[in-house]
């Protein structure tokens, strides 16, 4: 009873959070709002008995995200006014809209063929789970089936993922990390030097 | 009682939400999101007691940690107005003491 009801109110603390993050032209605050939707979602997760899940979106989501998309703002701010002052309004998108009703109303059609929450007919668990959880603790000594899968199962699969991340952060790192920074203090003390 | 605390939580959630939302100033937004993180921590807490999962409460740990972390990056970020990370501050003073 009481698990359904923060389920309701998560929700919507979720729908009230979107919205407002749609309507606002502040970015910051459109950051901040964004660290609340995210441990909405998390919180969320929890209810739904994903505390794995949950661990990611807090870390992710609420840490490292809010964090970067804050970095980002305080390098593409504009130098004459501060970056946290409100945008004009410049126009109406109702054709906008009208696709994204279009669009939103034909997955929420589609989302009557799913089976429902946790159903034991789903083929997510009829076909590889049934294997996974009988052979994952005696295959791989991993207590949590999870973990199992990630790590051992589709190991291979992960090492690419991380390598993937790996090679993305040292080319994003090349191209505008380290030296730039040096040489815009270098810039900057030159021309202090200069007016002295 | 856990039910009544969950009830208080989540109506100040509601309360902390609405400052963020509303709040004029920079500073109100970020102590609203603070307090959300907090109250988050909470109900992930009170919700580990109402189901009987004590491991959630590792998860309400993470979640205090990482709002402390997001809460320090939005002030660094409003008062310096960059992120050279700590020897930014450093150099100002450096630049400052030489200067």
């Amino acid at each position: 009873m009481i698990d359904v009801l923060i389920d309701i109110t998560l929700l919507a603390f979720l729908a009230i959070t979107s919205i407002a993050i749609l309507r606002m032209t502040n970015l910051f605050a459109t950051v901040m709002l964004y660290g609340i939707f995210s441990l909405l979602s998390a919180g969320l997760f929890v209810v739904m008995d994903a505390p794995d899940v949950a661990f990611t979106e807090a870390a992710v989501g609420a840490g490292i995200s809010t964090v970067l998309m804050l970095a980002t703002l305080a390098l593409v701010k504009r130098p004459q006014r501060p970056f946290y002052e409100e945008a004009p309004r410049t126009h109406r998108a109702w054709l906008p809209l009208v696709v994204v009703v279009v669009t939103g109303s034909a997955l929420i059609y589609g989302t009557w063929d799913i089976p429902g929450f946790g159903a034991a007919d789903a083929p997510a668990q009829t076909h590889v789970a049934r294997y996974y959880i009988d052979n994952a603790m005696p295959e791989t000594g991993v207590p949590n089936v999870v973990t199992a899968v990630l790590a051992s199962y589709r190991g291979f699969d992960t090492l690419g993922e991380v390598t993937v991340i790996f090679t993305a952060a040292v080319a994003v790192l090349l191209l505008i990390g380290g030296r730039r920074s040096v040489k815009a203090d270098k810039s900057k003390t030159q021309e202090k030097q200069d007016e002295a | 009682m856990l039910t009544a605390a969950t009830l208080a939580i989540l109506v100040t959630m509601a309360l902390a939400l609405v400052r963020a939302l509303a709040g004029p100033s920079t500073y109100d937004r970020i102590a609203a999101v603070n307090m959300f993180g907090t109250k988050t921590v909470l109900l992930i807490a009170v919700l580990a007691f109402l189901s009987g999962r004590t491991d959630l409460l590792d998860i309400a740990l993470v979640y205090a940690l990482i709002n402390f972390i997001g809460v320090i990056a939005a002030l660094k970020l409003v008062t310096h107005g960059n992120f050279h990370s700590a020897d930014s501050a450093v150099n100002d003073t450096d630049k400052e003491v030489t200067e």
